[in-house]
């Protein structure tokens, strides 16, 4: 048992005592003592070898996968050596949010840096300093759009799922009215939204490769929403962003997305990253924690948290959000990863990523009973039918140490990235075949 | 100091990823990018410069003591980290199989039934991602719950006017008004002025305990009853836990929810403001509201499972995992008696600095503080024109992280002093000493503390103009 106290119990005698003090009781007097604990009934503690162990066992209970052939919203990339070691450094990882700019100005440039990047990115004009995660973006943007005669959003159901249930959870308690628009084909209709777009809704959100890989068509998207009215909101994967067509290239007002796939491992879910990006005439709406350039006195040009009136610690319940903490050593990591990769190697994850994908689509779609469910332009994650229980088809993958794409109701959701060699998808293929024909 | 994007250098890199194995994919050129992003390109060695002259430029608790109020800064566990960076754990897609994935659901399981256990609760979600998180999680549980009972005239939640900024924004984007308490003369919550706001539009109360100016409100028990008597509910936020935990639980004061800081609390590292968890503890007649999924074990295997009424996500997946996997390290690193000894161990050290101190400062309150006290510059200001943030900045010069400033917004002039159990006697000792030779210079040489921090890598930075003219990032050479 440790509790890092560097103190011993004699010196805590003595700092007792210095206080006037007999025992460290008297430290909760004004505890009620019908409500004091009598016994805390959780385990003795451990040596730090005895709970390395111990963590260490459930770390190995768990299956670790040679390949991975799935994505969904969690993509497993190579990641940088020096993502880790930069990122692992100390001061960092032990830092505060940096209210005290003169002693923060390494947390403060490299939120500043990553501002720059989501911008390049995104082709957007301001970012902030990021949320939570992706879906956390996505329903933040949404509020950013609702105004006093505008309001609602509406999404295709081709978005992560998970994202839909963390707009709607925001939106429920906002009475911000959702609607969802039913999809067939995998990619929204831009009829059906034309249809669906009533001249008082605040904003349009879609994804861009979409739940299902597909590439919207967001010209047309874009141009029917503002048509309408109605502001847009782009979600992308940022690593298709060092390929594809930009949410600002396309004329979106906010960008979102995941920011995982920069450098995160998959790690069950978290930490991870959500970025946010915008118009420069939204600005003064983006939530959370932003970074500026200024000057000290000496004219020295540094950096500092800024346009903090719009947050919850001045503004109190008329703040823009609640957000205090971001994800700023996940942001970090993505500028890291993003330094390191450099455009050309960004690019390269992308075009390799597409490539596998689009080797697995073909191999696959030449199958019976793995045909691809659609045609249309994806990037890389795609659908296809599954002719068994996607479970046997897992249970045989298993053996190979290959984890495979996510079952859907009506077939199977693959994902390749740049990890994933020829010899792995041409396996993968194999395997596919072979329980084909059975 | 240069930025990343001054460093760049056309066609410098290191070569990362290999050329691809299979034939390339040509996209419609409108699908593609115009212009490639300007991302630096920089070699290996000057990026982890770069990031070596950053990381001398921030101030970690590995730097040096860091009693930033409200926040604890206690020291972050090497083995925390190591059991954090295990390729059993970082490795492991969310959407992998339940049972191929036992040991992730095991460290949620077993997380969740030791922090129910220390604070009193039943159920809980790791889905928050920070304290800001939680708190709007645990007031949708609330807003659930009177929904779920048809009774909608609920719609205030009562906030102590010493309550953190985020608890009415949190209120207000859960969809309630805000109906702000006022403190009394104790710092407590005002019991009068409680008992006149609760009525039948009280959804519940959001309280801080030991509150924001560090006291133990010892008529905890009747505001409790108060708000439930009134038909509302009682959510504790977890922020100031590092108190007690250990010696008295929420669920034993008569909360109904709380949501924790486990960036705080648990001592998983803040990482210069994120990634935290702010996990959500309820008692059992609100667990069936909490987000899905929740974890249950089923024959010694751990399956996912909805909540029958469940408010759905609020983000996705489960949780800031790896934060989690610290939080439970520590944990059964302390063990039974190790938490209350650190709870007990914060509280003596802040009451042994405020000793030190108090006959020169003056404090807000002259009592015995929970882990940390809240001292007033008022009189000194008055004096010398030597401001709160004068002395803050001053103390950078001695290598200290300062204390919270101007918070809470009862006390004027305020600094907020979170010393944690994790420092020694002689950190505190000389920290007394710096606090008090400021002291003296602000009768001697008050300029020196308007003019200060002297040896930082920058002076006080212009926050009006970067607030006017924001540039909020790198401007490329055309």
């Amino acid at each position: 048992m440790g509790s890092y106290i560097p103190s011993t119990a004699e010196e805590r005698q003595r700092m007792l005592e210095a206080i006037g003090l007999s025992s460290t009781e008297e430290l909760y007097r004004d505890v009620p003592a019908s409500a004091r604990l009598k016994v805390l009934d959780i385990p003795e503690g451990m040596s730090e070898m005895e709970a390395a162990q111990a963590v260490g066992a459930l770390a190995d209970k768990n299956r670790r996968y040679r390949a991975i052939f799935r994505g969904a919203g969690a993509y497993d990339h190579y990641i940088p050596a020096i993502v880790k070691t930069v990122t692992s450094k100390e001061e960092f990882v032990t830092a505060y949010t940096p209210y005290q700019a003169e002693i923060s100005q390494g947390v403060l440039q490299s939120i500043f840096e990553y501002q720059t990047q989501i911008c390049e990115l995104t082709g957007m004009d301001v970012s902030n300093a990021s949320v939570y995660d992706g879906a956390v973006a996505a329903a933040e943007a949404v509020m950013m759009c609702q105004e006093h005669k505008r309001s609602g959003v509406v999404l295709p159901d081709t978005v992560d799922p998970q994202v839909l249930g963390v707009v709607r959870t925001y939106c429920e308690s906002r009475s911000v009215p959702v609607t969802v628009l039913p999809t067939t084909g995998y990619a929204l209709d831009a009829d059906a939204l034309k249809a669906a777009l009533a001249d008082n809704v605040a904003c349009v959100y879609a994804q861009s490769p979409n739940f299902y890989g597909v590439l919207e068509d967001m010209d047309a998207i874009t141009a029917i929403a503002h048509e309408a009215g109605a502001k847009v909101i782009m979600a992308a994967n940022p690593i298709s962003l060092g390929l594809l067509k930009t949410p600002g290239e396309y004329g979106a007002d906010i960008a979102v997305g995941e920011g995982q796939p920069l450098g995160m491992p998959l790690s069950f879910g978290g930490p991870y990253l959500g970025f946010m990006a915008c118009k420069a005439a939204m600005m003064r709406k983006l939530p959370g924690r932003i970074v500026g350039e200024t000057v000290d006195k000496e004219g020295r040009r540094c950096f500092v948290l800024t346009l903090q009136a719009r947050e919850q610690h001045i503004r109190r319940e008329k703040a823009s959000s609640n957000i205090c903490s971001n994800e700023a050593l996940c942001a970090m990591t993505a500028s890291v990863y993003l330094a390191a990769m450099g455009p050309a190697g960004l690019k390269r994850a992308a075009e390799n990523s597409a490539a596998h994908a689009h080797c697995l689509a073909g191999l696959l779609n030449a199958i019976p009973g793995f045909e691809l469910k659609t045609a249309k332009p994806f990037f890389h994650e795609f659908v296809t039918a599954c002719p068994v229980p996607p479970e046997t088809l897992q249970k045989r993958l298993d053996d190979e140490g290959m984890l495979g794409g996510l079952p859907l109701d009506d077939g199977i959701l693959w994902c390749c990235t740049e990890k994933n060699t020829r010899g792995q998808i041409e396996r993968l293929a194999e395997i596919c075949r072979e329980v084909s024909r059975k | 100091m240069k930025l990343l994007f001054e460093r760049s250098r056309t066609g410098r890199g290191q070569s990362l990823i290999p050329a691809c194995d299979v034939p390339a994919v040509s996209f419609d050129p409108s699908l593609l990018r115009a212009e490639a992003p300007r991302l630096p390109e920089i070699s290996e060695v000057d990026l982890g410069r770069h990031y070596t002259e950053l990381a001398k430029q921030t101030h970690g608790v590995n730097d040096g003591f860091y009693p930033l109020g409200s926040c604890t800064m206690k020291y972050n566990p090497r083995i925390d980290e190591e059991m954090a960076a295990l390729p059993g754990f970082t490795g492991i897609h969310p959407l992998q199989g339940e049972d191929t994935a036992q040991g992730c659901l095991e460290v949620l399981f077993r997380l969740e039934k030791l922090l129910c256990e220390i604070t009193g609760m039943d159920g809980m979600t790791f889905q928050p991602a920070a304290g800001a998180h939680g708190e709007y999680t645990g007031l949708l549980l609330i807003r659930r719950y009177h929904q779920a009972r048809g009774d909608a005239a609920r719609t205030k939640i009562l906030v102590p006017d010493s309550a953190h900024g985020t608890n009415p924004a949190s209120a207000v984007m859960a969809g309630f008004s805000v109906v702000s308490i006022p403190s009394n003369a104790q710092g407590g919550v005002d019991l009068d002025a409680l008992r006149a706001a609760v009525g039948p539009d009280t959804a519940g109360l959001m309280l801080t305990n030991p509150n924001t100016v560090g006291l133990f409100d010892p008529n905890i028990l009747e505001i409790t009853e108060i708000v439930h008597r009134a038909g509302g509910l009682c959510y504790y936020d977890g922020a100031n836990l590092n108190a007690i935990m250990g010696h008295v639980r929420p669920g034993d004061m008569g909360f109904d929810c709380v949501h924790l800081n486990l960036h705080k609390t648990f001592s998983t590292p803040h990482g210069g403001g994120g990634p935290g968890s702010g996990p959500v503890g309820c008692k059992a007649f609100l667990e069936e509201y909490l987000p899905e999924p929740r974890i249950r074990e089923e024959n010694g295997a751990y399956r996912f499972c909805t909540p029958a009424h469940t408010m759905g996500r609020v983000r996705s997946f489960w949780g800031n995992f790896l934060v989690a996997v610290r939080a439970l390290t520590y944990i059964l690193t302390l063990g039974r008696e190790g938490i209350p000894e650190a709870s007990a161990g914060a509280v003596l050290n802040a009451n042994y600095l405020m000793n030190k101190l108090k006959d020169s400062y003056d404090m807000s309150f002259d009592t015995i503080c929970m882990h940390e006290f809240v001292m007033t510059l008022e009189r000194l200001k008055h004096e010398t024109g030597v401001s709160a943030m004068d002395v803050a900045k001053r103390l950078l010069d001695f290598g200290m992280h300062p204390p919270t400033m101007y918070f809470p917004l009862i006390v004027h002039e305020a600094l907020m002093v979170e010393p944690t159990e994790t420092e020694s006697p002689e950190t505190l000792d000389e920290a007394a000493s710096v606090f008090l030779g400021i002291l003296e210079e602000a009768r001697t040489d008050p300029e020196s503390l308007h003019s200060a921090p002297h040896s930082c890598p920058i002076g006080r930075p212009d926050e009006v103009t970067a607030a006017r003219s924001p540039v909020l990032r790198y401007k490329f050479a055309q």
